[in-house]
């Protein structure tokens, strides 16, 4: 156990220390894959620990960085007020979502989830009065919590680095509490929880919540990044690749997200500067990973530290 | 009048070509139960084929023989290979056809280029046909009726002949059918070749109508989803009325609200689900 | 005349001086390093595939330089996402240190790096025609050589009105920013000269059939087309399948019918007039190298997009010889590149203090020659600006074209 903690606290202190020795492409794509990081995150609550498969969490992301543009660019809000509104707002949509498609299951889930988002995406290209169209919203600007000047990559780094810290610490904390336990439980044995008394389709919904709230807060730090929204953001690509991300990286563990992220990210953005057919290298490591490897990463490298540490994985 | 007719030969004519992309799609998540998310890609894959193969000269019905052929037979190959090493895993099985989805894409991006690449419909067929005073595509038309003539076949397929008397069983109850001696991996192999040959002929067919374009596959992937769903699962005719009410809602949607587009599409779906979720004519809940 | 010691001295000193000042700029032999932001996978890749092959002949045809000092190209494939734009921007910047950006080809993708380019002070020539770019929102590191969306809709509209008589007109158009500000552009001027346009379909940018828009097409004398990519073709063929060949007389903008989708059509487009600020047909001594040569390398005519690079490519290449060559200075660089006149496959080329070009726009209507169909030139508006006949400052105090603006008020 305290040898876990040390492990964490390295882990953080390097990260930390990153931005000193890297340019500012580097530090960039650092933010980007803590962003993926908490996406993936917050859509593994649904899948991984609550075996809910979604194919349109991007809604989420999409919901709360057009929420905060809009604010921003039509009332001129400071981000003080645009970010808990956003977030307020796309949790609010995503306890009605999660109402809606949990009155099915398997892929009449996957397929709600689906048609909501496309619904979103739609709205998002033809409602032009409001979000601009396919023009997108640009001209926004960083928060400046605490008067600290964001626009400088070092200092979003690090601002992304607390966000995510603390999402993660909290969503492993839910994993973990009683919560967690019935969560998982409704994921493997749904029927039996049901006959002890537990409601299946509450703590589903309660997840659902959970996972487009930290949705919402990686939608959040998306538009601080980008400074520009564009309905694409909600497309079945964006949602397929956070599934990606989690599948990859190893659902229902609290490690497989970040290792996903930082697998998907490097291949679109780096490896796609040196391998022109990187969408296909992307299908076949997918393809490999879901044959070979059906847990994902993150189980396949939790064996290595159990070999070197012994304890619970 | 006028409108209103022309609409509705629109819409029956859309109606026909989302039965002929969704039949497949439904044929393999009945039985199966896996969403077979390569679906679209077969479908583009098969109007590529046709295309290369009326570009060598040949008619459309050869195009789409070939088409058939040759998704057929990728589609064998996706089941025994990389299906059936996963069976039992229906995440995964969804998940590889995610994966390769983006392979196929890229792979026909490469062997066709990124010019959308045009399919003509037989020379006889392009003419506009004249009736009771207006005009409308031939090969709409003709799309229609091939759509019915599929219809009957597979229906025809499943109640007639012994391999559809396996299927049905399969579908209604996997554990039984193979108690009873039905030889399910050989099933399902065949069921999902059967699956992708329908993609590859409607991507012919659809062709003169559509063209092959990089995007096809993410263009009807949903509208194949959509129309499964909403007709339930493990029914034919459900996909098959369901392909025309969709037919209908889209075509006279885009008419007279154009802006609620993508709304008209999905929110039939929507509705139907949250309030019955094994669709309109489904025996089983998803 | 004597010349005395001193003058002599003085004299090949002087020569000897002037021999060395060319070495003193170039001492610096750095490469210029360009960076091509286009789109190699996905809907648009046909367009971003023909930008790199335009940009790789002018290079290869100059002996693989561009204002005397050999390139380095680094070609970056966004895919056609924003979010992807800006990171390939980035890395383009950040990474490849490039001096110069060409590209990006989607309007969006352009309106995403916006203040990337801005803060970062990277000269961009640009294909993408977002309106504002150039207009109330101009960006100083901006110059485009192609086209604002209406910059050649508005000739196209003075033409139907005044030379072909058109009295009333649909228009059809993508339901994107691109296909709104094209059409607007096209209305204002078309109502200005006397027309009427009494109906205008925004079909989405995927619809997969035009059917139902084509069922509710009203009588007009012809129809306007502000499609991209190959919706121009696929509503033209679909306007034929229902019989309206011949009822309706089409016209189309500068993406309706460009040879890199033309080369895939047949009679249907014969007789189709569009406008466009390039044709592969024009005669002038550039496009008269370029097209054979083009044509030999990739088996099709040259379009929008192949030319697009390979015209940026010499105005690059004139107003980097303008400074000699110097790239250290970023602020001259950029006022060079504004103020570059130069003949290109196009035509000259100038641009206003926006960073917009100026330049030739062209009539043109398919025929076929050679068993292959083209767009030959028939008429030719000189010096076309984005602002059209209108006050620069008249123009940008409204507000910018889209759906609603200008109003449509003769929809039937």
């Amino acid at each position: 156990m305290m040898k876990q903690s040390l492990i964490y606290v390295g882990l953080i202190l390097v990260l930390m220390i990153l931005p000193i020795f890297f340019g500012e492409y580097y530090v960039n794509l650092g933010s980007q894959i803590m962003i993926a990081a908490i996406f993936a995150a917050s859509l593994n609550l649904l899948v991984g620990y609550g075996g809910l498969t979604s194919l349109g969490h991007a809604t989420y992301l999409g919901l709360s960085a057009y929420a905060s543009a809009w604010l921003f660019s039509r009332y001129g809000m400071s981000h003080a007020y645009t970010a808990p509104i956003a977030l307020i707002f796309t949790t609010f949509v995503g306890a009605i979502f999660g109402w809606i498609s949990l009155r099915a299951s398997g892929l009449s889930f996957l397929m709600l989830t689906l048609a909501l988002s496309q619904i979103i995406w739609g709205i998002g290209y033809r409602w032009v009065d409001l979000t601009n169209g396919d023009n997108g919203i640009s001209g926004l600007t960083r928060p400046t919590p605490f008067g600290i000047n964001l626009e400088n990559s070092n200092n979003f780094y690090w601002f992304c680095l607390l966000i995510t810290i603390l999402c993660l610490f909290f969503i492993a904390r839910v994993v973990n509490s009683p919560f967690g336990a019935s969560l998982k439980g409704t994921r493997d044995q749904d029927k039996r929880m049901s006959a002890l008394g537990y409601n299946v389709w509450k703590i589903r919904w309660i997840t659902f919540v959970l996972a487009s709230f930290f949705g919402a807060v990686s939608g959040l730090l998306y538009i601080y990044l980008n400074k520009y929204i564009h309905p694409s953001v909600i497309s079945i690509t964006s949602s397929a690749e956070a599934l990606l991300c989690v599948i990859a990286g190893g659902a229902g563990t609290l490690a497989g997200p970040i290792l996903g992220s930082i697998l998907i990210v490097l291949l679109k953005n780096y490896v796609s500067g040196f391998v022109e057919r990187w969408n296909m290298l992307l299908g076949i490591i997918f393809l490999f990973i879901v044959i070979f490897m059906p847990a994902g990463m993150g189980p396949g490298f939790s064996q290595i530290k159990k070999r070197w540490f012994g304890g619970k994985p | 009048m006028q409108f209103w007719v022309i609409q509705t030969l629109n819409s029956l004519a859309l109606g026909g070509l989302l039965f002929m992309l969704s039949s497949g799609f439904a044929l393999i998540f009945g039985l199966m139960r896996i969403a077979n998310l390569t679906h679209g890609s077969l479908f583009m894959i098969g109007a590529y084929v046709a295309a290369s193969v009326l570009r060598g000269g040949y008619s459309l019905v050869v195009a789409a023989l070939v088409a058939m052929v040759v998704v057929g037979l990728l589609g064998a190959v996706i089941e025994r290979f990389i299906l059936r090493s996963l069976s039992g895993n229906s995440q995964g099985q969804v998940l590889a056809t995610l994966g390769l989805s983006f392979i196929a894409a890229d792979a026909c991006l490469m062997i066709w280029g990124g010019d959308p690449i045009p399919i003509n419909a037989p020379e006889m067929l392009r003419a506009p046909l004249q009736m009771f005073g207006f005009t409308f595509p031939t090969y709409r038309l003709v799309v229609l009726g091939i759509s019915m003539i599929s219809a009957l076949l597979l229906y025809l397929l499943m109640e007639r002949t012994r391999l559809g008397a396996m299927i049905r069983a399969g579908v209604d109850d996997m554990q039984m059918a193979r108690a009873v001696g039905i030889p399910a991996s050989q099933l399902f192999t065949i069921v999902f070749s059967l699956g992708a040959l329908l993609a590859g002929l409607g991507g012919t067919v659809g062709g003169p109508m559509l063209n092959a374009y990089p995007g096809l596959d993410a263009d009807m992937l949903p509208l194949a989803l959509i129309v499964v769903i909403l007709g339930g699962v493990g029914s034919l005719v459900g996909t098959f009325v369901a392909s025309f009410i969709i037919g209908f809602i889209y075509t006279f949607g885009i008419a007279l609200v154009p802006d609620l587009a993508y709304v008209i599409l999905f929110l039939p779906m929507v509705l139907v689900i949250a309030f019955r979720p094994s669709g309109l004519f489904g025996s089983i809940r998803a | 005349m004597t010349i005395d010691r001193r003058s002599f001295i003085q004299g090949s000193a002087a020569a000897g001086l002037g021999l060395a000042v060319p070495n003193l700029f170039a001492q610096n032999n750095e490469a210029l390093r360009i960076g091509l932001l286009t789109v190699k996978t996905g809907p648009l890749a046909s367009g971003g595939i023909d930008m790199e092959l335009g940009l790789k002949q002018w290079i290869a045809e100059n002996g693989n330089m561009i204002g005397g000092r050999k390139v380095e190209l680094t070609v970056a494939d966004t895919g056609g996402v924003p979010a992807n734009t800006k990171t390939k921007i980035s890395e383009l910047n950040e990474r490849n240190k490039v001096h110069v950006i060409m590209g990006p080809l989607a309007a969006f993708e352009a309106l995403a790096v916006d203040d990337y380019i801005r803060d970062n002070k990277i000269p961009t020539l640009s294909v993408a025609a977002a309106e504002d770019m150039t207009q109330r929102k101009p960006n100083p590191w901006f110059v485009r050589a192609t086209s604002t969306s209406s910059q050649s809709a508005h000739p196209m509209a003075e033409y139907c009105a005044n030379i072909k008589k058109y009295k009333r007109m649909v228009i059809a158009a993508d339901d994107i920013a691109y296909g709104h500000e094209m059409a607007a552009g096209f209305q204002r001027v078309f109502e200005e000269n006397g027309g009427k346009i009494v109906q205008r379909l925004f079909p989405p940018l995927t619809v997969p059939d035009y059917g139902s828009y084509l069922a509710q097409l009203k009588s007009a004398d012809a129809i306007f087309l502000g499609f991209a990519g190959s919706n121009g073709f696929r509503f033209i063929r679909q306007m034929n399948e229902y019989g309206l060949k011949g009822k309706i007389a089409i016209v189309g903008g500068m993406t309706a019918l460009d040879e890199a989708v033309l080369k895939n059509m047949g009679d249907e487009a014969l007789g189709i007039e569009t406008a466009c600020w390039y044709s592969a047909e024009l005669n002038n001594p550039i496009n008269n190298k370029f097209v054979p040569a083009f044509r030999k390398a990739q088996n099709y005519d040259p379009g929008f997009y192949a030319a697009a690079t390979y015209v940026n490519a010499a105005v690059l290449d004139a107003a980097l010889k303008s400074i000699n060559g110097n790239l250290s200075n970023k602020d001259a660089l950029m006022a060079a590149l504004k103020k570059t006149n130069v003949p290109t496959a196009r035509g000259p080329v100038t641009f206003d203090s926006y960073g917009n070009v100026v330049g030739d726009v062209y009539i043109r209507k398919v025929e076929r020659k050679d068993g292959r169909l083209v767009n030959v030139v028939t008429k030719t508006y000189t010096n076309v600006s984005q602002f059209w006949k209108y006050d620069p400052k008249a123009f940008l105090a409204n507000p910018v074209y889209s759906k609603d603006w200008p109003p449509a008020k003769n929809l039937e």
